[in-house]
């Protein structure tokens, strides 16, 4: 496959450390966002609780069942329940990860919730081998530790202790380094990656024409502000708190020079500002002709 | 005029207009193929999907260059990704890669780790001569090396009877088959532990291997003793010589794992530690089948069986096929 990933992207930088590229082979950096320590943590005890449930509800389940062949006095019954049960908790705990992540979302239920998916380094195609490295390395990242801290068996207090710092070097690694590797990623060649299922947001700039109609701006209105202050105003419009709202449409109106006028509603104003100021900034784009932010004046680059 | 220049003026929401449809259809379409297998899409499904994904880059490309709706941009970059990772994705079926495993895979993987293997034996060996020297010069070493639930009643302190009836222990049929699940889940999850240990530089993994050869060498000296030694090695062997064979592979992946990561050669650390890993990986899927079948072995054909020459022959039958199977070359080694 023609992917590839260079480690310094040549004409976008990333804009957060957490960018990382990855180039089609039909030459689009898709700018893959890694997943956070936190989200890979709120995903694995998702998962976590989820085993247990599975595993609880199984034991519940086997033992009902063997309990049922108690009563009819068959021994060979309760031995395939046993069987059943040793089987079922050992492909639980090695196969659960790998089952999902070979599939088509790569991704475990815990890591759908979050919004995460397991991608290989290189771009590549996820391969088994690598689903199965990655996670049969939870052996001494997650069981270890836990085994350390449930004591262990005829272990003492100090050897415990020192076990668990040795455990909970490899379950802390995705902090000591700046792609979040675990020591599973690492033998794999993989990373884990933050690609939500997003809708497509309303369009804040369309359908304004007619509600539009009470405000018009004059570009001298239209050049308060740049890029940044575009994007702030859809998050704040996006995000649909009224309060915060009416805030900023009275910091806009201020910094603009606005006449109140008589049942203004805020949002409806915000709409209609955020719909000419963005009509102004991409047309000065389409032009090669960027504002950054409200600072930009366009003499770092040398223009007027 | 007016509604004229409106139109010819490219903007957000006119580009957005023309493609959200395009969009819509290629979100369903990757929502039903990641739901379920890929043949719910009908052929002009399949066909469509990719002419679908590259205009959504094209759409995307086009986007960052000329929107400022960052909420538009962030859908499109989803939406890209999700349907690259579906595009290129694994196309092979379930069938198909566990035939290919078989067939080509396993084998290649473990001939791959040839050098490990032979590591891992020695380390193994070490580790049981070393407890058999141990405890024949001085039994009580027995305890300090056995932990006690693995010697149940087969200590130094043990009468010759007691030891040989350990080792043909008839007639209790009932439970065998909890007892084979219950040695195959224990043997695969030490194993997958070996070859995770290996990331600590393999030191673990070695100490795992010696300690596993000094178990055996410390029933071996206990049995040798009395005049067992004959017995004991049918009764080990009927399984052990899969069952170790597993055990010495476990240990040469995480060794192999080991070494790459110390010794990187030519290639960047995290190269080399990928390659291991990978390889590793499906060695270690092949032990976990190898030590299904030793478990079948240890828990019905040793009880089952009696008969020592048997259990020799058994022994070395299952040797001699793994050998077979990992390193008898194949034809088709050289044409992929």
């Amino acid at each position: 496959m023609m992917t590839s990933v260079s480690p310094v992207p040549p004409s976008h930088a990333p804009r957060t450390p957490a960018e990382r590229t990855l180039i089609t082979p039909e030459g689009v950096d898709l700018r893959l966002k890694l997943g956070t320590a936190g989200q890979r943590a709120g995903a694995f005890l998702i998962d976590f609780m989820l085993l247990v449930a599975i595993l609880v509800i199984f034991s519940i389940i086997v033992v009902a069942a063997g309990l049922g062949t108690l009563g009819a006095g068959a021994v060979e019954g309760i031995e395939v329940v046993a069987v059943i049960w040793l089987l079922g908790f050992f492909l639980l705990r090695n196969f659960y990860f790998i089952a999902f992540e070979i599939g088509r979302r790569s991704a475990t239920l815990g890591k759908r919730a979050v919004g995460l998916r397991v991608v290989a380094r290189d771009g590549g195609r996820l391969t088994a081998d690598a689903v199965i490295a990655r996670n049969l390395m939870r052996e001494i990242e997650i069981f270890l530790p836990l085994s350390f801290l449930a004591g262990g068996q005829g272990v003492d207090g100090l050897i415990a202790l020192i076990g668990l710092a040795w455990a909970g070097l490899f379950l802390f690694f995705p902090l000591f380094n700046k792609d979040r590797l675990r020591a599973g990623d690492i033998i794999a060649g993989t990373w884990v990656v933050h690609a939500p299922r997003r809708k497509l947001e309303i369009d804040l700039g369309g359908d304004s024409a007619d509600e539009a109609m009470p405000y018009r701006f004059t570009d001298e209105q239209l050049d308060a502000y740049g890029e940044y202050e575009l994007q702030t105003l859809e998050n704040v419009l996006r995000a649909g708190n009224a309060e915060t709202q009416s805030n900023v449409a009275g910091t806009i109106r201020t910094k603009i020079g606005w006449e109140w006028q008589d049942g203004e509603d805020d949002y409806a104003f915000l709409s209609a500002y955020y719909a000419a100021l963005g009509k102004r900034l991409e047309r000065r784009m389409l032009f090669g002709n960027r504002r950054r932010d409200k600072f930009d004046t366009g003499e770092e680059r040398g223009e007027e | 005029m007016e509604r004229v220049s409106e139109q010819a003026i490219f903007n957000s929401t006119t580009f957005r207009a023309e493609r959200e449809a395009d969009w819509a259809r290629l979100e369903e379409l990757l929502k039903r193929a990641e739901g379920g297998s890929v043949r719910k899409l009908s052929d002009t499904d399949l066909l469509e999907l990719p002419v679908l994904y590259r205009s959504a880059l094209s759409s995307l490309s086009v986007a960052r260059e000329t929107s400022l709706d960052m909420a538009l941009i962030a859908y499109l970059e989803g939406l890209c990704t999700r349907a690259y990772f579906f595009v290129y994705g694994v196309r092979t079926s379930f069938s198909q890669r566990v035939a290919s495993f078989f067939t080509h895979d396993w084998p290649v993987a473990v001939r791959a780790l040839w050098r490990e293997t032979i590591a891992a034996t020695v380390l193994m060996i070490v580790g049981t001569l070393a407890a058999y020297m141990l405890v024949s010069s001085d039994p009580s070493w027995f305890n300090a090396i056995v932990p006690g639930g693995l010697a149940a009643d087969r200590g130094p302190d043990a009468t010759t009877e007691a030891l040989r009836a350990t080792l043909y222990h008839e007639g209790e049929s009932n439970g065998l088959g909890v007892f084979a699940t219950y040695l195959f889940t224990h043997n695969s999850q030490v194993s997958i532990f070996a070859f995770a240990l290996g990331f600590a530089f393999g030191v673990p993994t070695a100490l795992l291997m010696v300690y596993n050869g000094a178990i055996l060498g410390a029933f071996t000296a206990i049995f040798v003793e009395r005049g067992l030694g004959f017995e004991l090695g049918g009764w080990l062997l009927i399984h052990g010589s899969t069952e170790l064979f597993a055990i010495v592979l476990a240990g040469a992946a995480g060794l192999h794992i080991g070494m790459r990561i110390m010794f990187p050669g030519m290639e960047s650390r995290l190269n080399a530690a990928r390659k291991a890993g990978r390889k590793a990986a499906t060695a270690m899927i092949g032990v976990i089948v190898m030590l299904m079948f030793a478990g079948l072995l240890e828990g019905f054909g040793r009880q089952l069986i009696i008969d020592d020459w048997t259990r020799y022959a058994i022994a070395a039958g299952m040797f001699t096929l793994w050998c077979a199977y990992f390193y008898v070359p194949r034809v088709d080694d050289d044409q992929r």
